[in-house]
């Protein structure tokens, strides 16, 4: 009997840690003068350098520097006097070199820490993580398999190799182990990532798009039975590819040690690959037998001595921290945490915020894109911010509160929008879904449903108003919902002699 | 006693991607082991507050501004190819995984 | 005509006495004469530098300013890459390969209307004292065709010997440029590290590498310092600072009150009589010149062999990863079955040499875990001392001085089964590289017992290569008058085909 994941933790306690690369979106590359735009043509982006030509030679990105820094200091971190780069030697076809251009026992950044906000059974919980260091290297090639079975590389009869990528500022972000995590593990490691990538995205020095890779999280997972104070063999996992992800890795990483442990098995110190589809993780390298890397300075480049005025230049303009930004929208906005926790976990603040820049009531704007986008989105798989503009649902808003549309009404506006019917003007226009208004033509909607239930007419007119809702609903009937439903109540209360 | 194994040869040859028939490993375990009794000398020369020197001429931060340059055409980059599938390079099968 | 100095050239050239062509092609005359037996080049670009000579010819004859070495014809160490020319570094490895860029060393060389005439031979990656360990055959050296013409860079100084081009490049990472130059009786100069730039030159051990000018007299090679060397952003290495007046330096004629240093630690046992008798004539040489020769001690001078033969293998194992197959270079083994890593590991076995893959070998152990300390990076200390050493002689002296190599040139295949007798070649240019200072070696005598070239060697503090030009053109000066003729001109006829 397989346990589950509640089960598992009631014997086992597990210890997080995580490694998070950030592609740089600097211009050029990290060594060399190549452009870095995603989905160039293969190797249209290569030169000597990047192609590891003999007689090439790196020169550092001074933009890149500049950015691990700002990371660096906006996690907390302390800025190393003295920085080198060295090489980490190992052969792989996608790394032109063989060896890695990266940072090994002096990194730029060291020492910081991020804190992170969960909700637990106890309401919300501030974990700390703590940083390790923060150092920079390069990217490696795209390798697309070729034969055998379909693009993985068991099977493959051929490799096709595409350079783009290499060379390419990476900043990998290493924590320290995660204390005091236990069964909230998965939930630690996603508000992680979502932190570090809105803290990435507000310094603007990455795309921090999970799915194109220029933000890839590695969660170093172990386990140990509760009580024991020993340490488990760790594993790896590789290609998590949305916040959505870095949880379920977690997850069902622990489920996986624990039933390994449970059947005696032991726990293989290995690089496993998360699968999107069925949310589990299979094993990849095993590193048993551990690649000695031989790291050494690089004989190429110079060491990095950043200037103490300099780097408090950068920490003075390091911009406001997204946890001080959402407690000042919450202020402004007046929500309450649930609600506010709710937009941060669907990714959605930014486009709420936005929704409200263009006018929008903020509880309207959440509601609707929590909500009615939200429902759709999940439906089609995709992202919200996909299907609708911030400006649209603003315009949808005030559409409804200046009564020219109806909730549901509002409703087929945004079915019509994602449907690609056009703007929220031009689906109302379409499918003529004003409001009905003219008091005439409701006049005669309810005069028809007088004449049709003369009993509840009467029934009203001695005094009884809760029966107005059947003669409401056969008006909104007839009027194929387009009416004012309050609107509708005035009228034939008015007309009843009840007004 | 020799300074290093055949079999440590072997590995050292396994990391830096060299095959080589047990003849080599053989003669290169006996040349590698008088080599490394002669630079073995280096050791315990340099006291600990000796700090190592990786550049002879010390200099520090050089950077370049972060500018795009052209890089080279596909062609000219896949020029020396061994093997090419249009605008890729072509290589044999890839077996495990970074 | 090709008898001359590169100097002698640049001047019938401005005066219009022979134009670069016709230069070009009495050399090429010469190569197709002599080479045979020399086995100097690798490869003839006949029809880029007669597009070149040409050029300069039509430049000269509209009368632009040209550069004084535009049209005199040079020969090019085959590490350095020059685009779409084959580029082999002696290695099997790269048979075929035409880089799709120039080297920076190139660039210059191109601008300044140098006539590149072709690739020349070289131990595979620079590895070598000798150009045995070519994949392409051995080089002979014009002295004598039995004996080797040095190495790395063999085939630029017996190319220089063998008067099949006044101007060469070398690189130097122990010794390469200023060894050959030794045995060949020719002149040959390491730059200070970084005056000259890396880029586009195939890498042996990045911190130790320095291309640098090769030539028959002291002046031709200044010239040519002047052409290449200069601050490179490509080469994160590069010293930013203007290139010193080397010709200048060369034409100064003059070290009266020079403190000049002799290196006790390179000198005495197992050192050739003929070769200390020779070094010991051109320091009376100096002395009658007005310098004050002293003696100086470089204890540390006695470990640099060790660290460097466990620096330089470090760097280079990693360097030489990328030969792999994958994106340039050899293939082996491809058969459609066998994966990636296993081509790999084929063809590093039969595209690489012994002397390579030993050296590959040394240096993934001296970098691997548990080792790297005893080492690796106990070397790199010895570096600092020996780095040491120096700063505290040129606080004493000007410049120091030593012979160039313990012997004269060897027998080819006498010392190819004895990789450590071989390394020992290197023990006086070998400190120069650990400390990145200039050094220069010039030819100073024939060994009475083998009539064979001495070298002898001027080291000066980093970045003051002026410095060893002003002693090396005086000290060439000196004994080119005592001996009525330039030694080069004693060099035995080579048979002509």
């Amino acid at each position: 009997m397989a346990l589950n994941y509640d089960q598992a933790l009631e014997k086992y306690e597990p210890t997080l840690g995580l490694e998070v690369h950030v592609e740089l979106n600097t211009l050029s590359k990290m060594f060399c003068g190549c452009a870095t735009d995603f989905g160039a043509s293969p190797n249209t982006q290569t030169c000597p350098v990047c192609l590891g030509l003999p007689g090439s030679l790196p020169v550092v990105n001074a933009k890149a520097v500049e950015s691990s820094i700002r990371i660096g200091l906006a996690l907390n971190c302390s800025i190393t006097p003295f920085s080198r780069f060295a090489r980490k030697n190992y052969f792989y076809p996608d790394m032109p070199k063989n060896f890695q251009t990266s940072q090994y026992d002096e990194p730029i950044c060291v020492n910081g820490y991020l804190d992170v906000t969960i909700e637990t059974e106890e309401g919300p919980k501030v974990y700390r993580v703590d940083i390790e260091r923060v150092h920079m290297e390069e990217d490696t090639g795209k390798s697309l398999h070729v034969g055998g079975a379909t693009g993985r590389i068991h099977g493959a009869e051929h490799s096709l190799l595409d350079y783009n990528r290499a060379g390419i500022p990476l900043v990998e972000i290493v924590t320290r182990i995660i204390p005091g995590t236990d069964k909230y593990a998965p939930e630690v490691a996603r508000a992680y990532v979502a932190e570090l990538r809105d803290i990435l995205r507000s310094l603007g020095v990455s795309d921090v798009k999970m799915e194109q890779g220029s933000l890839r999280c590695d969660a170093n997972v172990s386990i140990s039975p509760r009580n024991s104070g020993v340490l488990g063999t760790r594993s790896e996992t590789k290609n998590v590819n949305s916040l959505r992800s870095v949880e379920r890795a977690v997850r069902g990483e622990i489920i996986r040690q624990a039933n390994r442990l449970e059947a005696g098995e032991r726990i293989v110190q290995e690089t496993r690959h998360f699968q999107e589809e069925s949310g589990e993780t299979r094993s990849g390298r095993s590193k048993e037998t551990a690649e000695d890397y031989r790291y050494f300075p690089e004989p190429d480049l110079l060491p990095i001595v950043a200037d103490p005025a300099w780097v408090e230049e950068l920490r003075a303009a390091l911009p406001e921290k997204p946890s001080i930004r959402r407690k000042k929208l919450q202020e402004a906005w007046g929500v309450p945490d649930k609600e506010m926790a709710a937009m941060v976990n669907a990714e959605l603040l930014d486009t709420v915020e936005e929704t409200v820049a263009l006018g929008a009531e903020p509880t309207k704007a959440r509601s609707w894109w929590l909500g009615e986008v939200s429902r759709l989105a999940n439906e089609k798989s995709v992202a919200p911010t996909s299907l609708i503009q911030p400006s649209e649902i603003a315009e949808i808003i005030s559409l409804i509160a200046s009564g020219e549309l109806t909730d549901k009404l509002a409703r087929q506006v945004v079915e019509g929008v994602i449907n690609g019917e056009g703007n929220p003007r031009m689906v109302i226009e379409k499918r003529g879904l004003k409001v009905v208004s003219d008091d005439s033509a409701l006049m005669a909607a309810i005069e028809a449903a007088i004449a049709s239930q003369p009993d509840t007419a009467e029934r009203i007119r001695g005094g009884n108003i809760p029966a107005a809702g059947a003669l409401i609903g056969a008006v909104m009937k007839a009027t194929g919902g387009q009416a004012d439903a309050a609107k509708v109540r005035e009228l034939l209360l008015k007309h009843l002699g009840q007004g | 006693m020799a300074a290093i194994s055949r079999d440590e040869v072997a590995h050292l040859a396994r990391l830096a991607r060299i095959e080589m028939t047990d003849a080599e490993l053989d003669h290169l375990a006996s040349e590698m082991d008088l080599i490394l009794e002669s630079v073995s000398r280096v050791q315990g020369v340099a006291g600990a507050d000796i700090p190592p020197t990786s550049h002879a001429i010390a200099m520090q931060n050089v950077m370049r501004p972060d500018a795009v340059v052209p890089s080279l055409t596909p062609e000219e980059s896949l020029s020396g190819a061994p093997a090419r599938e249009e605008d890729r390079f072509k290589v044999p099968q890839i077996l495990g995984e970074e | 005509m090709i008898h001359q100095s590169a100097a002698q050239m640049s001047a019938d050239l401005a005066a219009g006495s022979v134009t670069a062509v016709e230069l070009a092609n009495a050399h090429f005359d010469r190569i197709a004469a002599v080479d045979g037996d020399v086995h100097a080049f690798l490869h003839i670009d006949r029809e880029g530098a007669l597009a070149q000579a040409s050029a300069v010819d039509a430049s000269r004859k509209a009368g632009e300013k040209v550069h004084p070495l535009a049209g005199v014809p040079l020969a090019l160490k085959d590490v350095l890459t020059q685009k779409g020319v084959p580029t082999t570094c002696g290695s099997k490895m790269l048979e075929g390969w035409r880089p799709p860029y120039d080297s920076t060393v190139v660039t210059n060389l191109k601008k300044a209307g140098v006539v590149i005439l072709g690739k020349t031979n070289m131990d595979e990656f620079a590895m070598g004292s000798s150009t045995e360990n070519s994949a392409y055959g051995a080089t002979r050296n014009p002295w004598d065709l039995s004996r080797i013409p040095g190495g790395s860079g063999g085939g630029s100084s017996a190319a220089l010997a063998a008067f099949e081009a006044p101007l060469a490049i070398g690189t130097d990472t122990g010794g390469s440029i200023r060894q050959p130059a030794a045995v060949t009786g020719t002149v040959g100069v390491k730059p200070t590290y970084g005056a000259v730039s890396r880029y586009g030159l195939v890498a042996f051990s990045s911190s130790l590498d320095q291309a640098g000018p090769c030539a028959r007299t002291v002046l031709d090679t200044a010239m040519l310092h002047e052409v290449i060397a200069g601050y490179d952003p490509k080469d994160s290495t590069s010293i930013n600072a203007p290139v010193g007046k080397m010709v200048d330096a060369a034409k100064k004629l003059d070290i009266k009150g020079m403190k000049i240093g002799v290196v006790k630690e390179l000198s005495g046992d197992g050192y050739q009589a003929g070769v200390l008798t020779r070094f010991n004539e051109a320091l009376e040489a100096l002395v009658s010149a007005g310098a004050e020769i002293v003696e100086v001690s470089t204890p540390s001078f006695e470990y640099a062999l060790a660290a460097y033969y466990l620096i330089a293998p470090s760097e280079a194992s990693s360097n030489l990863a990328r030969f792999d197959s994958m994106r340039y270079g050899i293939r082996v083994g491809d058969d459609g079955s066998r994966s990636a890593e296993e081509v790999m590991n084929m063809t590093r076995e039969v595209g690489f040499g012994r002397e390579v893959k030993r050296r590959i070998i040394l240096g993934t152990y001296a970098l691997s875990s548990g080792y790297y300390d005893a080492y690796y990076g106990s070397a790199q200390k010895v570096r600092t001392l020996i780095k040491r050493d120096y700063e505290a002689a040129f606080a004493k002296v000007d410049v120091l001085v030593s012979p160039t190599c313990p012997t004269t040139a060897f027998k080819i295949g006498e010392k190819s089964d004895d990789p450590v007798a071989m390394y020992l070649n290197d023990v006086c240019t070998i400190p120069v590289n650990l400390a990145g200072i200039g050094s220069m070696s010039l030819p100073c005598g024939l060994a009475p017992e083998d009539g064979l070239p001495v070298g002898f060697q001027i080291m000066s503090p980093a970045m003051k290569d002026e410095l060893m030009y002003q002693v090396g053109g005086t000290l060439e000066a000196a004994l080119e008058s005592s001996w009525s003729k330039p030694l080069y001109a004693s060099a035995p006829e080579l048979a002509v085909k």
